[in-house]
């Protein structure tokens, strides 16, 4: 079991003749996922990497014969929403945005059409999820032989807002001997299709599962979003955080941004230290050194 | 990008927001205009992109169109928290019945924009939300369906105000979500909104964000309406020399990403360190072990060496600092033997020993081997992904220590 992916998952890359895309399509195949086709409007006829390359969502899904479950939208961000829209249009249910620097407004109005029609977008500016030795969907972990090295099969779900920092902290517990179950690189905007906590029923329902990691950032309210949605469920998933950026809760670095578009403590509740301080009183343990992580889920699965 | 005064006062007034006759002067000669057009008492009020104004003296109250005149002149002379005026805003001085506040935000959890309300205007928003939530409305609109006026006037009702009072504030709340949704705002905030004595309702301060991911699309609104020239940055603060070299340097090259920035920082230990997550989490690893980062940085995707020398060189250039530290999260595209070289090449131009001037080298990415084979001929300390952040921070740290 994983959460969205499975070995028979197919999907397809949006803007895939773009030189980010033809690689990350490539880790993809190598990673062994089954990537049935591309768009790119005018590009019709081509291939990469052996992928058909068509005109339309529609025609891709013409070609495949069936529902696709799947598409990595990677294509300018003043393209995006349309892109993100067309495939949601067309039967399409898991999205994966790679695009930064899209306007607020388009992503909240590609969100707000996910939700009418039942689909899930994972980012933007994320590098979507793994299941190890299953499925990779977006350039998460790099080529293929760096993913493996990484991504180890076993009980920890892993989101988080870094997409580097999803897999720093999967090898640490890949290398522990706990592996991963599914990890996510949820995006680093302010606006993110998929939080935590919207995630969260996923990796509950999911039996391979056992505890769950978050990376979070200084910026927004998504921690506080988690710690009530563990307040009210009282989830079996034991969650173990990890807060990077609390030197910026510094009155000098008010209003200053780091890291990610969404990182930036504008007002107390969104600063590192009020996060802190109601995942906690959730009864999530945050950890203050990256490198305590293993340790203390072993210890939290255990209890 | 943020706005003066007199632009966000232009924004809210193209909306169809009603605004008092303002008018934007740069010299103290039109200033007395503007209050001759006028006639009577004004306000003359400081044109800079900082806050404290009032307390700075960069707003004043005149009787006469001479004394406007006299308090523009003296204005335009004023700094404010080390930033010159623009000009100077010539304003009537109100006569206000009541102050209401109105804004419209994002809610990242609703992913939706966020209309807020309140008969309690002029004063701060989250004071009242948190004394007097009764008197605060708010409200989601759809990003998809158009604004409807009914939705202010929710908004508005929820708080107690009816009569005229809610049928004039309710087009201006609609039209300020429109305008919020329409030009890419951030932040759409009105504060006061004033009733005047006559029963009015006129926009008496704004404060408008337009989201930097934007300003392409909304070159209208900018460049033709406001007259903001291509290209204009505009900061919350002042960027520091380092700051701007480093993006002089990125903008340069576009193999990679570099970004650099010291405001606030002023330790011993520079930092050159990626990628956006790892560079947060190393930041905090170095000052929890009790280490003074010189700056923070962020170098992402395949920098050329030329870049990574560049990023290396303008921090050990800043004062006070004796060693570097280059250290980043596992990446997989960022070629280890490119930064190697870039870092070391920085070191030995500005006359240094990469082995003594480098604290720790830890970049798990491609081509790793051959990058150690760099960093060992130089006798530079590096380590691998089996040596956390954390520790690697530490070491530097520990390091520095010895040395001073």
């Amino acid at each position: 079991m994983s959460v969205f992916l499975d070995k028979d998952t197919t999907f397809i890359v949006q803007g895939i003749t773009g030189r980010e895309a033809i690689n990350l399509t490539k880790e993809c195949l190598d990673y062994g996922s089954r990537v049935v086709g591309g768009v790119t409007p005018g590009r019709k006829g081509r291939k990469v990497h052996g992928v058909p390359v068509f005109d339309t969502v529609a025609q891709a899904v013409e070609n495949h014969g069936g529902e696709i479950d799947g598409s990595i939208v990677t294509v300018p961000p003043g393209f995006t929403k349309d892109a993100v829209i067309e495939a949601i249009d067309n039967g399409i249910k898991l999205l994966v945005v790679v695009t930064e620097r899209i306007p607020r407004g388009d992503v909240a109005e590609m969100v707000e059409f996910a939700e009418m029609n039942d689909a899930r977008i994972i980012g933007p500016n994320c590098l979507g999820l793994i299941v190890p030795e299953v499925c990779k969907m977006g350039g998460i972990g790099g080529p293929a032989k760096d993913a493996a090295k990484s991504y180890k099969p076993g009980v920890v779900g892993v989101m988080s807002r870094s997409g580097g920092m999803t897999t720093e902290i999967s090898s640490s517990l890949s290398a522990a001997g706990l592996g991963v179950s599914t990890a996510i690189s949820i995006g680093g905007d302010p606006i993110i299709g998929s939080s935590y906590a919207e995630l969260m029923p996923y990796f509950e329902a999911d039996e391979q599962t056992k505890a769950i990691v978050i990376y979070s950032e200084p910026g927004g309210r998504m921690e506080a979003q988690l710690a009530d949605w563990q307040k009210e469920h009282d989830s079996r998933l034991p969650i173990v955080a990890f807060m990077a950026g609390k030197f910026m809760d510094d009155e000098s670095m008010k209003g200053m941004n780091f890291g990610h578009a969404g990182t930036i403590v504008e007002g107390k509740e969104d600063s590192a230290a009020e996060k802190i301080k109601r995942l906690e009183a959730a009864g999530i343990r945050v950890v203050e050194r990256i490198d305590e992580i293993p340790d203390v889920v072993k210890e939290r699965i255990s209890a | 990008m943020i706005f003066y005064e007199y632009e966000a006062r232009r924004i809210v007034e193209l909306a169809g927001i009603p605004v008092t006759k303002y008018g934007f002067c740069q010299t103290p000669e039109e200033a007395r205009k503007i209050a001759e057009e006028i006639g009577g008492p004004t306000v003359i009020k400081s044109q800079v992109l900082t806050g404290g104004r009032m307390k700075a003296g960069g707003v004043k109250f005149a009787d006469t169109p001479e004394e406007a005149a006299e308090l523009a002149a003296e204005i335009l002379e004023l700094e404010i928290n080390g930033l010159m005026p623009v000009g100077v805003l010539v304003d009537p001085k109100a006569e206000v019945k009541q102050e209401y506040y109105a804004s419209v935000v994002w809610d990242g959890n609703a992913k939706k924009p966020l209309m807020l309300f309140s008969d309690m205007g002029g004063i701060d928003i989250e004071q009242v939300a948190e004394e007097h939530p009764d008197h605060v409305g708010r409200g989601h609109v759809s990003n998809l369906m158009p604004v409807g006026d009914y939705e202010a006037k929710q908004v508005i009702a929820a708080t107690g105000v009816t009569g005229s009072q809610l049928t004039r504030a309710t087009p201006i709340l609609a039209k300020l979500a429109r305008l919020f949704r329409e030009n890419d705002m951030i932040l759409a905030e009105i504060n006061p909104l004033a009733e005047l004595t006559d029963g009015s309702f006129v926009a008496l301060d704004a404060h408008l964000e337009l989201e930097a991911e934007a300003e392409g699309r909304q070159k209208k609104l900018l460049q033709q309406e406001l007259g903001i020239p291509a290209g204009e940055i505009r900061d919350h603060y002042v960027p520091s020399e380092f700051e701007k070299n480093v993006k002089h340097l990125d903008a340069a090259d576009h193999r990679g990403v570099i970004q650099g920035k010291d405001h606030g920082f002023e330790g011993n230990l520079g930092l050159v360190i990626g990628a956006g997550g790892g560079s947060l989490t190393l930041t905090d690893a170095v000052r929890s072990q009790g280490g003074k980062p010189a700056n923070y940085s962020e170098i992402g995707g395949n920098p050329s060496v030329a870049k990574a020398c560049g990023l290396a060189k303008e921090v050990l250039k800043k004062d006070g600092v004796e060693k570097i530290a280059v250290m980043m999260s596992i990446v997989s595209n960022t070629r280890v033997d490119i930064v190697a070289r870039g870092v070391i090449k920085a070191c030995l131009e500005l006359g240094k020993d990469p082995g003594e001037t480098i604290a720790i080298f830890r970049i798990p990415g491609a081509w790793e081997d051959e990058g150690n084979k760099i960093l060992d001929h130089y006798g530079v300390e590096y380590c691998d992904r089996t040596v956390s952040l954390w520790e690697a921070a530490g070491r530097a740290v520990a390091k520095i220590q010895g040395a001073s």
